[in-house]
């Protein structure tokens, strides 16, 4: 091989977002969507309703946060799942209520999706004592674990083997139980889920390891962080595996559906590949230059909550009228959840030592 | 009182356990159809079977981790680690995971789980094989520290570990199991975490050891007997919670203090018991509290280089004629 000059070498590849060949080159490649309608789902015109009406709180709920963070209501890390509502909520509809749902640090519409009130949510993002982790976690840590939302994890693919001994003990109680695990494309980089991968193909874990590939690991595209096709890692471990297209709730519900049937029915894993996209920057820090204003426009073209909207209206689930008192409601909520957010006190002082360990009277080291 | 050699008692508490609660399971490297490495887990899979003692890949952060989440999710799992030497690739599941979920949910969650096995080093394996690890994992909150020296120890205190409600770091020694030693035979046998224990008892100097550094001190205090000095000897044998009211009542009598510890110098358990000392007990010392380790180098293979880096009982000595002005 021939040297190069040393400005001439180059390790990561470079270019995705720009301009080429008259097309601007996409993070990811969207698959089709489902084609069915809500009766072919088994969704009922409520399940429609109420799943609008999740992913309008959903939306709402960050873009008020949002606000509040750049009033200096509350410190720390805000990553916002914009533009996701749809891998959330279909996942969230399509699974039992005690089936196991643990994810990263863009945890705020799971959490919303699987019970977590918009107070305790905000007031949690506050840092309050009334939030869903006590003021405790913060925004990467939601949880709510009576409603078997193991919670935000902050730590890149740290959560993915925590998934693997959640369905690791549901299958050793025979409970019936499926554990699912979302994480974006950047922990498919990392080495915890390749040992998970191979130790649930080879243990029989009844769980759904899923990528909400969203084009970009922090400012880093895809096609610049990982090689080839993200679900072919599956073929490695002999899983089943599947791709999805996640700006489409229905798409989303029903492959999800199909899949975790299969899951309770074989004890097997799968692994899938959510294509999706985020509105906004990594956290409330990111300039975003690592991609194009044409792209997110071209996906905002496409937006979900929009697509479920217009789906109800033309197919005459609900009226203009009725979704705008959706709309309204949430709206009220959620300008609720700020204000019970702000008039909620912080925890009290002794609270620094409480949640350590078990017992009562804990040993602390001084 | 039964004779046992070290892996058996430790075996005895996992297998009395694992009778009384069918949550506790093991997992691990090698520790079912292999009977365990250093056959610790020996039998343990014809007697429970394969739902409750597994064979994992050489895989230390996927089934940390995996046992985390099941701890996470209602059952009491004990992870064997072929050594700590090794788990160095799983401390983001232990430090940033097992010790931390339930404060940054808010207590909602519980994290029931012992990761075990052998600690620091076991002759000549070089540099990888052989660092003690026991200081670092008490330097973290949120994690309960054992490592023990005798076969007595071992049993009361994994019962304890494994019935802990915390994640609990429990360490040993491949040098140490197949030691003998007397092991109650008191039905359901349990020593209190916390707890140290006086093992000799003398009025000039005392040392403070734990693990395999414990026979160290042993040997030294016989040498020192033969001079008419009487060393008494502290196990703590819990790192964290650290036994601190015993080893300051000791030191009251004696005034002079030695810890022999098997890990590098800086911010180790030699030195954080010595800063206790002198906050605890700075009016009753006749001498500033010394140590003996391992130097700040790491472990080298050659024999003769081995022997010099690993902590000897004529240090010990050296470092004791050293507090009582002998020298």
């Amino acid at each position: 091989m021939a040297k190069k000059k040393a400005d001439d070498v180059q390790f990561a590849p470079k270019g995705v977002g720009e301009i080429k060949d008259g097309a601007v080159q996409k993070g990811v490649d969207l698959p089709p969507a489902t084609k069915k309608k809500h009766k072919d789902l088994g969704l009922s015109a409520d399940k429609l309703k109420a799943m609008y009406e999740q992913m309008y709180l959903q939306r709402r709920f960050e873009e008020r946060a949002m606000q509040q963070y750049q009033k200096g209501k509350f410190g720390g890390f805000l990553h916002l799942y914009i533009g996701q509502e749809a891998v959330s909520t279909g996942t969230v509809f399509a699974l039992n209520d005690d089936d196991d749902i643990i994810t990263a640090y863009r945890d705020h519409g799971w959490g919303l999706c699987r019970g977590i009130s918009a107070n305790e949510g905000m007031a949690e993002l506050f840092g309050k004592a009334t939030g869903c982790s006590r003021g405790k976690g913060g925004s990467m840590h939601f949880a709510k674990v009576d409603h078997h939302f193991w919670g935000g994890y902050g730590i890149v693919g740290g959560h993915i083997p925590i998934a693997g001994g959640l369905a690791f003990a549901n299958k050793y109680n025979q409970n019936d139980r499926i554990s699912t695990c979302f994480f974006g494309d950047g922990a498919v980089d990392q080495g915890a889920l390749h040992e998970t991968m191979n130790m649930a193909q080879l243990w029989k874990l009844p769980v759904i390891l899923v990528v909400e590939n969203n084009g970009y690991s922090m400012g880093t595209a895809a096609k610049r962080h990982t090689v080839a096709e993200i679900v072919d890692r599956a073929k490695g471990y002999a899983m089943k595996s599947a791709v999805i297209n996640g700006m489409d709730v229905f798409s989303v519900y029903e492959k999800m559906k199909e899949i975790a049937n299969d899951v309770r029915e074989n004890s097997e894993p799968w692994f899938v590949e959510i294509r999706t996209y985020r509105y906004r920057g990594h956290s409330m820090s990111d300039p975003q230059q690592y991609r194009s204003k044409q792209e997110l426009e071209d996906y905002q073209k496409i937006d979900p909550i929009q697509r479920l909207k217009t789906y109800i209206l033309e197919h005459k689930v609900l009226s203009e009228e009725q979704i705008k008192e959706i709309d309204d409601k949430v709206e009220q909520e959620i300008l609720d959840a700020v204000e019970f957010a702000d008039n909620s006190d912080f925890p009290k002082e002794e609270e620094l030592y409480e949640d350590m360990f078990e017992e009562d009277n804990p040993y602390f080291h001084v | 009182m039964a004779e046992l050699q070290f892996r058996e008692a430790i075996k005895h508490a996992i297998d009395e356990e694992m009778g009384r609660d069918e949550r506790v399971f093991v997992m691990g490297e090698e520790v079912a159809e292999y009977n365990g490495a250093y056959k610790v887990t020996e039998g343990l899979l014809d007697k429970y079977g394969y739902r409750r003692v597994i064979d994992t890949p050489i895989s230390e952060l996927g089934f940390a981790g995996i046992g985390v989440g099941a701890a996470m999710n209602g059952l009491r799992p004990i992870i064997e680690f072929m050594t700590f030497n090794f788990a160095v690739l799983a401390t983001d599941q232990i430090i940033n995971h097992a010790t931390k979920v339930k404060y940054m949910t808010g207590g909602q969650i519980s994290c029931p789980i012992v990761f075990r096995g052998p600690n620091a080093s076991a002759g000549q394996l070089g540099a990888t094989h052989s660092v003690s690890y026991d200081s670092m994992y008490a330097h973290f909150p949120g994690l309960k520290v054992i490592y023990v020296s005798e076969p007595d120890d071992a049993k009361g205190l994994m019962k304890s570990a494994i019935r802990d409600d915390n994640p609990v770091i429990f360490m040993e020694s491949e040098q140490m199991y197949g030691m003998k030693g007397e092991v109650s035979d008191e039905e359901d046998y349990i020593i209190p975490i916390g707890k140290g224990k006086i093992k000799r008892e003398g009025d000039d100097v005392t040392l403070v050891a734990h693990g395999k550094m414990y026979h160290v001190a042993v040997q030294a205090a016989k040498q020192l007997a033969k001079d008419g000095i009487e060393c008494e000897i502290i196990d703590p044998r819990t790192v964290k919670p650290l036994d601190l009211p015993l080893i300051i009542e000791s030191i009251k009598k004696t005034n002079r203090c030695v810890v022999v510890d098997e890990a590098h110098p800086f911010g180790g358990l030699a030195s954080e018991i010595g800063f206790l000392i002198q906050r605890e007990a700075f009016d009753y010392l006749d001498a500033p509290v010394q140590r003996v380790c391992l130097p700040d180098v790491n472990a080298p293979f050659a024999k003769n280089l081995f022997d010099i880096w690993f902590p000897s009982p004529k240090q010990v000595i050296d470092a004791v004629n050293q507090v009582t002005y002998r020298n």
